[in-house]
């Protein structure tokens, strides 16, 4: 089973520079929000920034880690 | 009928789904029962802006979300279409929500939209949402 900071390490990982903050939603283990700031957004649409983080995860997300809610930007 | 025609034929009626219908929702449950706090979320933005919009639910078959996942390339339910195309799950939908841009890419009027703290306001009713269910 996934935690926040395991989830936090392998974003990082997946996606040089990012800067990542994670909570468990709801204190139960599977419901995560990340909040993704990383300059490799820049010129990304939504769907792309998120895409970019979901496939860190493959078939993770919906399996054990029942949600991951994003909220991506890029740095100011 | 062999499994792979019948993963064929789900996804072209996804597909036939998704462009016959100028919006359209995927979602867990129904507009009237969603079955899933992200889903319920999607639906409130949505009837919101008085935005008209097609809603398949994708429960009643696992298929269902594995073909669409594959047309989207997008892996969580819900998922917007507008116009053939992805717009997004709940977090961007809430975000386009606040922004203004979903009523702009609705095409609807965002006038009677009102100021919601999407993050203070909106958790607690998730969790309220899953609780009942769980």
């Amino acid at each position: 089973m996934p935690d926040v900071e395991e989830i936090k390490q392998r974003i990082e990982a997946a996606i040089p520079g990012a800067r990542v903050e994670v909570e468990d939603w709801t204190g139960g283990g599977d419901h995560f929000k990340a909040t993704v700031t990383a300059a490799a957004f820049a010129g990304r649409s939504r769907i792309e920034q998120h895409r970019l983080v979901y496939d860190v995860f493959g078939a993770e997300i919906g399996g054990p880690i029942h949600a991951l809610s994003l909220k991506t930007q890029s740095p100011q | 009928m062999p499994e792979t025609e019948q993963s064929t034929e789900i996804r072209d009626a996804i597909a036939q789904a998704i462009s016959e219908h100028e919006t359209i929702l995927f979602m867990k449950g129904t507009p009237e029962a969603p079955a899933c706090g992200f889903s319920a979320r999607t639906v409130a933005a949505l009837q919101s802006l008085q935005a008209p919009f097609a809603a398949v639910d994708v429960l009643p078959d696992p298929r269902i979300r594995e073909e669409l996942s594959a047309i989207s390339r997008w892996p969580t339910i819900p998922q917007l279409f507008v116009k053939g195309e992805l717009v997004g799950g709940c977090d961007i939908v809430m975000e386009m929500y606040e922004s203004g841009e979903l009523a702009q890419t609705l095409g609807v009027e965002d006038d009677a939209i009102e100021p919601v703290d999407e993050a203070e306001a909106l958790a607690p009713g998730l969790t309220q949402i899953e609780n009942r269910l769980g």
